[in-house]
């Protein structure tokens, strides 16, 4: 089963990556990231089962608490950013460049 | 003929074991003139003159003192201190050479000096101009008292420099800084020819003192390296003293305040390289040698040269240069007679000392009166509203023209007669000269103070106040008595025999002498044919546009031309060059490099798109490539 | 047997949701789509031996994250859906190709190694007295300092978002007064038109007829008019749906009076 679960794990990995470069909407694109890390917590705790240690889901749990942290602060940012351009894409914020 | 310079006495204690506040008083002032500046405007020029005649005093002390010393034992080293360790102590000389040097810079320095108290009075920096002149003083005086070459040339650049800053005192005039700054180029190149032959001689004899190349140097020796080392020297004293071929900054230099030119440019610091060859005569100038008779070529051309200037000149004080230039011009040409010239040579430096100094000065008065007018075409009848400037102008005329009796006509004349002895040639081109002196000389004379007056409306010439004359009068006093004192009964040769030798055969002095009578014959004729051209009918107003001759004389015999062409030009051209291959060659290589860089990083900065989605992508690949690698690497 | 058929019900749903919510248009789609993959996600995680991390995922993620997302979605505006057309060249090429690649390489990586029979989480948990008993011990213990400091870093968040997200006030707070003065001085001092005298229909996205029988462009709320234009659902009448066109295209600038109401939402 765990090669499975790392399967499943690795392709809702890509598609989260393949989310994010695909997507202008900034919001959608934090979407992918979350994804990215959901799939990253499902290895952890495969892992986990599969050596019999609990430390797996540790990492899982501090995991997800950085992300609410990322949330926030992200969230915030986009909120700023709008409030200013009045856009929520990506491409917009491109002015940082040659 | 003995090198005197080896047996030279040490000496301690007394005047001349003080000797150094010769030099001392007037760096003192102007150190204080200079730092305390503003402060010191009120009475500058009175500390300044104080000093001067401080110094002057110290020499008459020290002149006396040595004159008490028996003729033997008149060479006196004075220790001062450790200069270069292990190459050069610093330490005076007293001898009859320098001090009589120091008793002619010193005195007509402090006359001067008296006279610019009442010329520069409108002049709002006049405490400027005393602490400057005060630091030329100080530095001649240690040309002339160093006993060593260090020394020497310590005082040597310390009076160019004094100098530069007096030509260029009016420097908001663009000409007077141009002159300054010709005259500092112009002297760049006879110091480095000083410098060389110091390093010649230091590689050669392992000293730079006089005493040291005494003791080393025997008498009359002459050989490749001698040679060299005179000529070198040289090329020094042809900067300093404007002789051939580096004649071009002296008539540049008028452009600075009259008695400047009165006291650097005509009786004390242009006569340094007269002082060069007969201190050095005895090692690098013997009697006889190629350098010696460079020394007098250089002369005689110099002095016909001069001349020639002087006869085409209506500004005053050119005129007045190029007058100074011929008679330095003489003094070179017996400085390179040895011993036989040596004492006439400096004769006539001091007597041009006092005949020069005083027309200067006189020149001075007159422009002091004439709303600094220079044109001599624009004066006329002034002998009348300036009696006095008349009259000392008149006698330092008849000084240097050689009027019998007077100062010049024995110092001259004596050259002139050692010169026709020993260089037949070149003796009567000096005689020549002397004519051609008698012309131009008079000619300035006929043109300022006879004549119908030309002056313009505006202009109420007026005699200058006493602070001025009196300088004048005593300047004069010794432009009629000096010579004669000097040279009759060979008082100035003994004197100096201790420090440059005595000559093969005394000479004596003939009124009656051919070369003496020719003298005098031509410089009447020249007399009168100033007066036939300028004296007897009107003097026009305009300058006429004059023969070839005349123009030639006018550009300074195209001297600037010359430099200009053989120097300037393809100066300038290798400048170009040089400029051409550093833009092209090592700016192209560098620029090129840069510009490759900066061009390719151009191209790759446009990686940056500012597109956060490119990062993220550059991002994945990687990590994907990464991951294959990983693969890869595991598998094998 | 249970686990399987629930992983491969799960592991469909979850791939399909996912790809749901990176191709939907629509960003609040996106935002169903996220939670249900999470949903799928904590029963996954219940089923392999993590019931807290489950109930964490539930309650954290789809309770706690997942709403902040609709939040600011609504905030930011769900008023249109995003272009799809891809303006960087040769992103999207190269973005699937490289997930792909991804995908491949992951699945060649871990189809290769074969894998000891799981060790189960049991002995664990009973050598720790019990599931929640082992987790609080190790967070408590081992982990204590990285707690700490996640505590930190949530208190630091907070208060990053709320320096971020804080506006300074540089003007008075209009008044009642002012607001009206505004609208005074405004194109309409009255309110907005309403269905008009001669009004064929009461529908909201219909302009109201003027006296004169012209269209009321104002009568019609501009959000409401550009979904008529994206949706096709404009009116027969040619004038009608020119008015709701023009309304739809037209780009009012924010007054201060919008403004400063839009930040009381906020």
């Amino acid at each position: 089963m765990t090669t499975h679960y790392l399967i499943l794990s690795g392709l809702l990995f890509a598609i989260g990556a393949m989310g994010v470069l695909i997507r202008r909407n900034a919001i959608v694109v934090f979407m992918c990231v979350e994804l990215m890390l959901n799939a990253c917590n499902l290895a952890f705790v495969t892992f986990s089962r599969q050596v019999g240690n609990l430390e797996g889901q540790i990492i899982a749990f501090f995991v997800m608490v950085v992300a609410a942290a990322e949330v926030v602060v992200g969230l915030a940012i986009i909120v700023t950013i709008f409030r200013t351009r009045r856009s929520a894409s990506v491409d917009d914020a491109n002015l940082l460049k040659y | 003929m003995e090198s005197q310079l080896a047996e030279i006495v040490q000496h301690t204690g007394g005047v001349i074991g003080n000797a150094w506040l010769m030099i001392a008083f007037p760096l003192v002032g102007a150190f204080i003139l200079l730092v305390f500046n503003r402060f010191t405007n009120r009475w500058g020029h009175l500390l300044g003159v104080a000093m001067s005649l401080a110094s002057f005093v110290v020499a008459v002390l020290a002149f006396v003192e040595l004159l008490g010393f028996g003729e033997e034992e008149r060479r006196r080293a004075v220790h001062l201190y450790e200069f270069i360790p292990g190459m050069v102590d610093m330490g005076l000389l007293i001898d009859p050479l320098s001090i009589s040097f120091a008793l002619l810079i010193t005195g007509v320095g402090s006359l001067i000096h008296i006279y610019s108290i009442g010329y520069m009075a409108h002049d709002e920096h006049r405490r400027r101009f005393f602490s400057y002149l005060n630091l030329f003083v100080a530095a001649m005086l240690l040309l002339v008292l160093a006993d060593n070459y260090v020394g020497l040339f310590i005082g040597w650049e310390g009076v160019g420099l004094a100098s530069y800053l007096l030509i260029g005192f009016w420097q908001f005039k663009p000409s007077a800084a141009t002159a300054a700054k010709k005259a500092f180029v112009v002297n760049r190149v006879g110091d480095f020819g000083l410098l060389v032959g110091m390093f010649v001689i230091w590689t050669t004899f392992g000293t730079l003192t006089f005493k040291g190349l005494g003791e080393q140097i025997a008498p009359g020796t002459e050989n490749g390296t001698m040679l060299a080392i005179g000529l070198l020297l040289l090329l020094g004293a042809c900067g300093k003293s404007a002789q051939l071929p580096l004649q071009s900054w002296l008539l540049d230099a008028m452009e600075g305040p009259t008695p400047v030119s009165a006291l650097i440019h005509a009786a004390t610091m242009v006569t340094a390289g007269v002082y060069l060859v007969v201190r050095s005569g005895a090692f690098f100038f013997p009697e006889g040698s190629g350098a010696a008779l460079a020394v007098a070529i250089v002369g005689a051309a110099t002095l016909l040269a001069g001349a020639i200037i002087g006869c085409a000149k209506d500004d005053i004080k050119k005129g007045l240069a190029g007058s100074t230039m011929s008679q330095i011009g003489y003094m070179m040409l017996g400085a390179g007679l040895g011993p036989a010239g040596y004492a006439f040579a400096i004769g006539h430096l001091i007597t041009h000392g006092f005949f020069k100094a005083d027309m200067f000065l006189g020149a001075g008065s007159v422009m002091h009166g004439m709303n600094d007018e220079v044109d001599m075409r624009k004066y006329g009848a002034l002998r009348k509203v300036m009696p006095v400037t008349f009259v000392t102008f008149f006698i330092g005329y008849l000084a240097i023209i050689g009027f019998p009796l007077l100062s010049g006509y024995f110092t001259k004349d004596g050259i002139i007669e050692t010169a026709v002895h020993h260089q037949p040639i070149l003796g009567w081109l000096a005689v020549l000269g002397a004519g051609i002196t008698g012309f131009y000389m008079s000619r300035m004379v006929f043109m300022t103070f006879f004549g119908e007056k030309r002056w313009a409306d505006d202009v109420h010439p007026h005699e200058s106040p006493l602070v001025m004359t009196v300088p004048l009068m005593i300047l004069s006093l010794g432009s009629i008595f000096l010579g004669g004192y000097l040279i009759l009964s060979n008082r100035l040769l003994d004197w100096l025999t201790p420090a440059v030798g005595a000559p093969a055969v005394r000479p004596e002095f003939h009124f009656t002498s051919v070369p003496g009578l020719a003298t005098l014959a031509l410089v009447a004729v020249g007399a009168i044919i100033a007066w036939i051209k300028y004296g007897r009918v009107p003097v026009p107003a305009v300058q006429p546009r004059g023969s070839f001759l005349t123009t030639f004389a006018r550009r300074d015999l195209y001297g600037d031309a010359l430099n200009e062409s053989l120097f300037m030009r393809p100066g300038q051209w290798l400048t170009r060059l040089a400029v051409f291959f550093d833009n092209r060659g090592i700016d192209g290589v560098v620029n090129g490099l840069a510009a490759g860089i900066g061009g390719s990083s151009g191209r790759l900065r446009r990686i940056q798109t500012g597109f956060a989605r490119t990062y993220a992508l550059s991002i994945l690949i990687g990590a994907a490539l990464l991951t294959g690698a990983l693969l890869f690497v595991g598998n094998i | 047997m249970g686990e399987t058929i629930t992983f491969w019900v799960l592991a469909v749903v979850s791939v399909g949701a996912a790809l749901g919510m990176v191709f939907n248009r629509k960003a609040v789609y996106s935002a169903l789509m996220l939670g249900t993959v999470m949903l799928c996600l904590a029963v996954l995680y219940a089923v392999q031996d993590a019931p807290f991390l489950a109930a964490v995922q539930i309650i954290v993620y789809t309770g706690a994250i997942m709403m902040l997302f609709l939040f600011v979605l609504m905030l930011v505006g769900v008023d249109s859906s995003d272009s799809f057309v891809e303006t960087i060249k040769g992103q999207r090429f190269w973005a699937i190709l490289a997930g792909l690649g991804f995908v491949v390489l992951i699945v060649v990586a871990i189809g290769n190694v074969v894998f000891a029979p799981q060790v189960g989480l049991t002995t664990v948990t009973e050598q720790g007295g019990g599931y929640i008993r082992s987790i609080a011990t190790e967070l408590f213990t081992t982990y204590v300092f990285a707690f700490e400091i996640t505590s930190a870093l949530l208190i630091t968040a907070a208060l990053g978002a709320m320096v971020l997200a804080h506006r300074e006030q540089l003007t008075d707070k209009p008044t009642q007064k002012d607001l009206s003065r505004a609208r005074f001085r405004g194109d309409h001092p009255s309110p907005l038109p309403g269905p008009g005298t001669y009004a064929r229909n009461n529908a909201v996205d219909m302009p109201a007829r003027l006296p004169d029988g012209s269209a009321a462009e104002s009568s019609v709320n501009r959000y409401i008019a550009r979904y008529d234009v994206e949706h096709g659902r404009l009116p027969q009448d040619p004038e009608l749906a020119e008015a709701i066109r023009h309304t739809a295209e037209e780009n009012v600038p924010q007054t201060e009076a919008e403004q400063s109401s839009n930040e009381v939402t906020k």
